[in-house]
């Protein structure tokens, strides 16, 4: 008797949890627009995760103290979900999974970098959710996915930035690659850069390196690189393993320069690598030093509410959110059923042919990928990443 | 030739840490035979306490230069480590020895406390890296194309000081040799009028106090801190741990050496994916041959 009551006592409780998990779904909203965001709020680059959030945050705030989005002719408010991806590429199909089954959300903005955005991205195409990747530059995000687009640059063009910039710079003959084998962006920028450096004819790629996402030391690495003698190293990874890197290399001797990708762009670079970084040029999205008109306005506030200068993924994702907008405009109507919604969205994603954001303008191609221009900058003596020159396709 | 030295040298300072941290290890597992798998996240907490000691010496109230700040971050980071060494003892597998818990509970509670302490830093300090300050006048030394960093030199140098340290108290010395009795029959121990509390407390000092040693260098080494920065770094000492025989000084001393030679060959001469491929086939095979480790003993007396 007594096992039995405990059978009826468990059953009971399973049962009473599992209303909670269907309670959420019950609820009649249709009048909210919901959107997720896919964001490494921990893990290897939390900093990115925070900038997007922030930025989003201002943007909810501008859309909702109005009175939310004209649809139609009608007020609708905006709804964000964030959700962490620890920065993992298992975690980041989890939580569009989540955002999708779960939240109903009609469409998700992120995940940022192409390891996690690349597999996610999958998931959002195979479920028909539009999905903005504000900053993965890899193709393979986009590639045959009608359902996901992107705010951010290609490396395809990314890579000969790069290459033609320190070739010119630099007056670079031999280059050398340290790049992270387990993440898609930085292993696709490597090679794109290895093959566009190979093809000006000036020199070879006399190193071409690797290394894990944990690892801590890159000595043997290194010293394989630094007995090859390059001009200069292009090193396509994370702000937290660039502080490292370049430490290491000039404690194994290293006297010339480093060349950076958009990864590079984030406060916490000269936070975390200091002096050391000194003087050095990474390719990225837009400059915040020296900008001007709503690109300046945008800045300006988010200093005043964060008290740091927005980094580019903080700024593309102002950007992704604001084609987002004009996509669910397009859309013209807001349904009820989070299915019908997210089909007018993506059919108002593929009508933008053009966009004009903070971080420059911008056409989309067939593709759903945008084609603008990238900037060089270089880190100053106050540590200030200081625009140095724009290169458009 | 110079590649080599050069490779050789990296190896040293990177098996330096496997070493440190392998001697930690293995000193437990000598004494109580517990895995005590929260060793790698000593290690982690060693390195936050000496930003937090170093940042406070370095800081206004202080001002200290950052040389003297260097001689007394070493005792204090390796005493306040010690201190979370021992607290873990007594509020996670003290209790479980009390209640005579079979061993693989008390390696669960160690793993468990492991987690525990990373993700506590993760909730109280956050996702964001910390920067370790520059303590130490970097020099660097170019002697014929091999460069050495000063602060290479200090951490293959208290690698190898700890190491001997370690082995002189564990044979030469009376509470050595009570470390060793314990391991052989802790049962009979007590009897012979040893406190043999005391003496594990004794063994998780000196553990944690050389976790700390390694998390304060390391940190000055490789400056960027994060919560997770222990566990696959402890991991892999653990294994080095085990393939030199564990309960073994000179196990955990040649195993941790053993693998940074590996590790950094390998990846001298293959792309780094094949790296832990590579190092774990090794020391599996090393296994294979001879399952008690390089230096281990078959039976039971450890130490």
């Amino acid at each position: 008797m007594k096992g039995f009551l405990k059978g009826v006592g468990l059953l009971s409780l399973m049962l009473v949890c599992s209303a909670f998990l269907l309670a959420g779904c019950g609820e009649d909203k249709a009048q909210t627009i919901k959107i997720g965001f896919n964001l490494p709020l921990t893990g290897d680059i939390p900093e990115v995760g925070e900038g997007s959030k922030n930025a989003a945050e201002m943007y909810l705030k501008d859309i909702n103290d109005a009175g939310g989005l004209e649809v139609g002719g009608q007020k609708y408010p905006l709804e964000f979900v964030y959700m962490d991806n620890e920065s993992k590429a298992e975690s980041a199909t989890n939580v569009a999974l989540k955002l999708i089954d779960q939240e109903k959300v009609v469409a998700i903005i992120g995940p940022n970098s192409s390891k996690q955005a690349v597999p996610a991205g999958g998931t959002c195409n195979d479920n028909r959710v539009p999905m903005i990747s504000p900053w993965s530059t890899n193709p393979n995000t986009t590639l045959d996915r009608p359902w996901v687009f992107r705010a951010a640059f290609l490396d395809p063009f990314q890579g000969p930035v790069v290459a033609d910039f320190a070739a010119k710079k630099f007056d670079a003959k031999t280059a050398a690659v340290l790049f992270d084998v387990s993440n898609d962006y930085s292993k696709g920028l490597a090679e794109i850069f290895k093959s566009s450096w190979e093809a000006k004819g000036l020199g070879p790629v006399v190193a071409f390196e690797s290394h894990g996402t944990k690892d801590q030391d890159f000595s043997a690495q290194l010293t394989t690189i630094v007995s090859a003698n390059p001009d200069f190293i292009f090193v396509p990874d994370n702000y937290n393993q660039v502080a490292l890197i370049v430490q290491q290399a000039r404690d194994l001797g290293y006297k010339g320069p480093f060349m950076g990708s958009d990864a590079w762009g984030t406060p916490d670079l000269v936070k975390l690598c200091g002096e050391q970084c000194y003087g050095n040029y990474f390719s990225t999205h837009y400059a915040a030093a020296g900008a001007k008109g709503a690109t300046k306005v945008f800045i300006d506030r988010y200093e005043k509410a964060y008290g740091a200068v927005p980094a580019d993924y903080a700024a593309l994702t102002w950007d992704s959110i604001g084609i987002m907008v004009e996509a669910i405009k397009n859309a013209g109507k807001v349904y009820a059923d989070p299915v019908e919604m997210r089909a007018a969205i993506r059919d108002g994603l593929a009508a933008i042919k053009s966009f004009d954001g903070i971080t420059g303008s911008s056409k989309f191609d067939a593709q759903g990928d945008p084609i603008k221009c990238a900037v060089v900058v270089k880190i100053s003596d106050q540590g200030e990443f200081v625009f140095e020159e724009s290169v458009c396709p | 030739m110079d590649f080599i030295i050069q490779n050789i040298l990296n190896a040293l300072q990177w098996g330096s840490f496997y070493a440190l941290i392998a001697l930690g290890y293995t000193l437990v597992y000598g004494v109580l035979r517990l895995i005590n798998f929260a060793h790698g996240d000593i290690f982690m907490v060693g390195a936050y306490i000496a930003f937090f000691v170093a940042g406070f010496m370095l800081g206004p109230v202080l001002g200290l230069s950052p040389m003297l700040t260097f001689v007394i971050a070493i005792p204090l980071t390796m005493a306040l480590t010690a201190c979370v060494g021992v607290t873990l003892e007594r509020i996670a597998y003290r209790p479980l020895r009390r209640k005579g818990a079979h061993r693989l509970y008390v390696v669960i509670t160690a793993l468990m406390c492991g987690l525990i302490l990373e993700y506590s830093n993760l909730a109280v300090l956050g996702a964001s890296r910390l920067k370790f300050p520059e303590l130490v006048d970097k020099a660097i030394w170019n002697m014929g194309g091999v460069t050495i960093t000063n602060l290479k030199v200090i951490v293959i140098v208290a690698a190898i000081a700890v190491f001997a340290f370690l082995n002189f108290i564990v044979t030469k010395t009376k509470i050595g040799m009570a470390m060793r009795g314990i391991s052989y029959d802790k049962f009979a121990i007590p009897l012979m009028g040893i406190p043999i509390d005391a003496i594990i407390v004794f063994t998780f000092v000196l553990g944690s106090g050389f976790a700390g040693l390694a998390g304060l260098l390391f940190a000055m080494s490789y400056p960027v801190l994060e919560p997770f920065m222990g566990m696959i770094i402890g991991w892999k000492a653990f294994i080095a741990a085990v393939v030199g025989g564990i309960g073994d000084i000179r196990g955990a001393f040649y195993g941790g050496f053993l693998l940074g030679f590996i590790e950094v060959g390998v990846v001298t001469v293959f792309p780094s994916t094949y790296r832990d491929l590579f190092a774990f086939t090794i020391l599996l095979i090393i296994l294979w041959m001879k399952p008690t480790g390089l230096f281990g003993m078959p039976q039971s007396t450890k130490i």
